[in-house]
């Protein structure tokens, strides 16, 4: 029971945090695409915009710091036997992630209080810093990631590992796919987010030129995004089929080993029957698809011990639901791509506002989705073949009482965010817009 | 010198300015609750212009702390969040509240009402913060967490509820309200704001007196290794006496309101407490049962870590004297 609450807790913490920790990289870069536009066209829109998107990535920034906090201390009070013996192996990238996060409170420290203080120039500087830094630190977060899922850099021991080389266990072999992976995530998420906030302003208020110019800044990086993430993910799952083929079996709901194995599109995975009902087959997909070859034979769960079984049903549901949302924001994307080049402007339809409100969240549920594959796919393992979950929780008892109290925390703490946001989107309505700083000439 | 005392130096860097950084952040949350006078609202709006640009950073050391130990101690790191797995959970929970009270304070300015009720969730926590993290402090260092092997044997609440861990939680809330207030005098040119703080300063002084000294007392029954840490050694003995000297300069600087000279004391006496509070606990990580090098990392690791240390503090060094040069009032400018 114990062990389920700690999980639960760490589920919870990650899932919260994911959110913010994207928005901590997104929002700044769309920061300063939007100051860069001030700067080329003097428009006082895109200044206004630049400013509310640095309230924005102040207020979800400082939840993020304070809930990455709680994740680096959790490590050890959830899993005090994986951080105890694999510290010393994996490290490395979190003391380079400190380092990353440090300077990205510094200068967004410096871009949010000292617009008025320093040279202009200094102060974009200060804002591409803040989004260069955020990006190093997922970066290196999603190293430490990668290696959960395959241990390299040691020699695994009964008494734990020997001959450890933090650089190698740093870059675990496929980091490079799950790196790109999940930036292309973090991106995608926010701008997608950003994009359904103005389209539903513009819904309500046709013609608000603030929130089209917003819109015009979004729109670019949740296209672009939304295409390149189905190729990421692509050779992400090609990755997988490799080298943690329990992982995709368990994925795709593939119970028997089989030559032009079928994708299976939907569906509902029995792990009693062993069999994945109600899907839409594909024939030969999957083989085609992970392999590049219509008859290669791919790996199901009978090659596994029962008892190394990730949740079948869970992550097949879950990778479903990333594969769903992500070729509906791909079609969107290629849809709006292509009105942009008809008519040489940003659609405006309503069809299309609905499209962008409508798919709005999709970003963030994919991300959230794709977490949830990679770690209920790793399951029963904490370490992927080399410790078990199980062997990795903490002695102490009573785990319901944390994991309820930072669950309501959490819950009141989302609910805070999402209101003060709402307010500072509310203050951008036409009619309804603060009174204005005089902006710099440039 | 072997890598792993290069490593514990970098851990007790990461707690010194944690200390000189982030305890004054949480001392101006104790100030913020404390509030009162006819200039109750400049105070307080004082301490949070202070605080705004820079308590992001300021909590990051803690974060870095974090890492460097379970990096470099692993075990260490695997016991302490078994033993003191309540106070740390109770301390994040401090962390959580405080940081997002603080942002959301700044950004949800409907009224003084709401506004206030964000600066108590903001104060409260400041205050509970700083004493639980002395609390782990004092459980670390009274030799009650047992430790056989890699288990935990003395359960999930010895020494923290101690009295002699309770006193050094309340040194810790002392010391950061001192260093605070210290630091607030100096960001003020304000002279009826300067002297508000120039009292609460030596309040504040004098209360780290009796705290230090009620855990001097209570440090032979409660931490007896350390006690012998604390008087034997020759070292420890010296640095004493520098935290003495720096203590009465700071009092007597306050006096003559040369502030800003105060302000680089008071950072002495708090810096050097921390040191000196490692220095008396050296070899061990965790008294009596976790020595430093026991619970030390693979060479190789170390090793990597150095770099990544080094490469880490050649960004961070410079951006944060950046960062303080633009926001911090100038010396000369202050101390009028």
């Amino acid at each position: 029971m114990d062990l389920l609450y700690a999980r639960a807790q760490m589920g919870m913490s990650l899932a919260f945090h994911i959110v913010f920790a994207a928005a901590g990289i997104a929002l700044p870069l769309l920061m300063v695409l939007s100051d860069l536009k001030a700067r080329r066209t003097g428009d006082a829109d895109y200044v206004a915009l630049s400013r509310k998107l640095a309230k924005g990535t102040a207020i979800l920034f400082a939840v993020g710091a304070v809930s990455g906090t709680v994740l680096s201390f959790e490590l050890g009070l959830l899993w005090p036997e994986f951080m105890g013996t694999y510290g010393e192996v994996i490290g490395l990238p979190f003391s380079l992630e400190g380092t990353a996060f440090f300077t990205e409170a510094v200068f967004l420290g410096i871009y949010l209080y000292g617009r008025e203080r320093i040279p202009s120039g200094l102060h974009l500087f200060s804002g591409v810093m803040v989004a260069l830094s955020g990006a190093a630190s997922a970066f290196f977060v999603t190293l430490v990631n990668a290696f959960m899922n395959h241990p390299a850099g040691f020699t695994p021991t009964p008494g734990g590992p020997v001959n450890v080389d933090p650089v190698a266990a740093m870059f675990s072999p496929g980091w490079q796919y799950q790196v790109v992976h999940t930036l292309l995530a973090c991106y995608q998420s926010s701008a997608f987010v950003m994009a359904g906030i103005h389209a539903f302003v513009l819904l309500r208020h046709p013609g608000a030129t603030f929130h089209r110019k917003a819109l015009s800044i979004a729109l670019p990086m949740a296209c672009i995004t939304a295409l390149l993430q189905p190729l990421a993910g692509h050779q992400q799952a090609e990755h997988i089929a490799r080298e943690q083929p329990a992982k995709l079996a368990a994925a795709e709901g593939l119970f028997e080993t089989q030559r032009g194995a079928p994708l299976t599109v939907g569906g509902l995975p029995d792990e009693e029957s062993r069999t994945t009902r109600y899907g839409l087959e594909i024939p030969r997909g999957l083989s085609l698809l992970a392999f590049a070859d219509p008859n290669a034979e791919v790996r199901g769960l009978d090659q596994f011990p029962r008892d190394e079984w990730p949740p079948v049903l869970k992550v097949h549901l879950a990778f479903q639901l990333m594969v769903g949302t992500g070729s509906l924001m791909a079609l969107l994307a290629v849809v709006t791509l292509f009105l942009r080049w008809r008519h040489k402007a940003w659609p405006e339809g309503r069809r299309m506002l609905w499209g962008w409100l409508l798919c709005g969240p999709l970003g963030v549920v994919a991300m959230e989705a794709g977490w949830l594959v990679t770690e209920w796919g790793r399951q029963p393992w904490i370490i992927r073949g080399v410790m078990r979950t199980a062997d990795a929780v903490t002695p102490v008892p009573n785990l319901a009482v944390p994991f309820w109290t930072f669950t309501l925390a959490y819950l009141f703490l989302g609910a805070m965010v999402v209101f003060l946001l709402v307010r500072q989107v509310a203050g951008t309505l036409p009619g309804n817009e603060e009174p204005r700083e005089v902006s710099h000439a440039h | 010198m072997p890598t792993e005392l290069f490593l514990g130096g970098a851990l007790v860097t990461a707690f010194v300015l944690y200390a000189l950084f982030g305890g004054a952040d949480f001392g101006g949350g104790v100030w913020d609750l404390l509030a009162s006078g006819p200039r109750k609202a400049e105070q307080r709006a004082l301490i949070s212009k202070a605080i705004g640009p820079v308590w992001e950073v300021n909590h990051v050391w803690l974060i870095i702390g974090v890492v460097i130990l379970f990096s470099a101690f692993p075990r260490a790191f695997a016991v302490l969040s078994v033993a003191l797995h309540v106070p740390l959970t109770l301390l994040l929970l401090g962390i959580v509240f405080r940081g997002t009270a603080f942002t959301f304070r700044a950004y949800d300015a409907r009224g003084d009402r709401v506004q206030r009720r964000w600066g108590v969730v903001f104060s409260v926590a400041s205050v509970l913060s700083p004493a639980l993290l002395g609390m782990c402090v004092g459980a670390v260092v009274s030799g009650d967490i047992r430790v056989r092997g890699t288990v935990v044997e003395s359960g999930f609440f010895a020494g923290w509820l101690s009295p002699f861990a309770l006193a050094v939680g309340l040194l810790a809330l002392c010391l950061f309200a001192f260093l605070a207030a210290v630091y607030l005098l100096a960001e003020t040119r304000e002279p009826a704001l300067q002297e508000d703080f120039r009292e609460r300063a030596l309040g504040a002084g004098v209360a780290v007196f009796l705290a230090a000294f009620g855990v001097l007392a209570l440090a032979r029954e409660g931490a007896p290794r350390v006690w012998a840490g604390l008087t034997d050694s020759p070292f420890a003995l010296t640095l004493h006496a520098a935290t003495a000297v720096a203590a009465v300069a700071a009092f007597g600087l306050l006096l003559t309101r040369r502030f800003w000279l105060a302000r680089m004391a008071a950072a002495a006496q708090v810096g050097l407490i921390v040191v000196g509070w490692a220095v008396s606990q050296y070899p061990y990580l965790v008294v009596p049962d976790l020595t430093l090098q026991r619970t030390a990392a693979p060479e190789s690791t170390l090793r990597a870590l150095l770099v990544a240390l080094a490469v880490g503090a050649a960004l961070i060094f410079p951006s944060l004297l950046f960062l303080l040069r633009v926001f911090q009032s100038s010396p000369r400018g202050a101390s009028r």
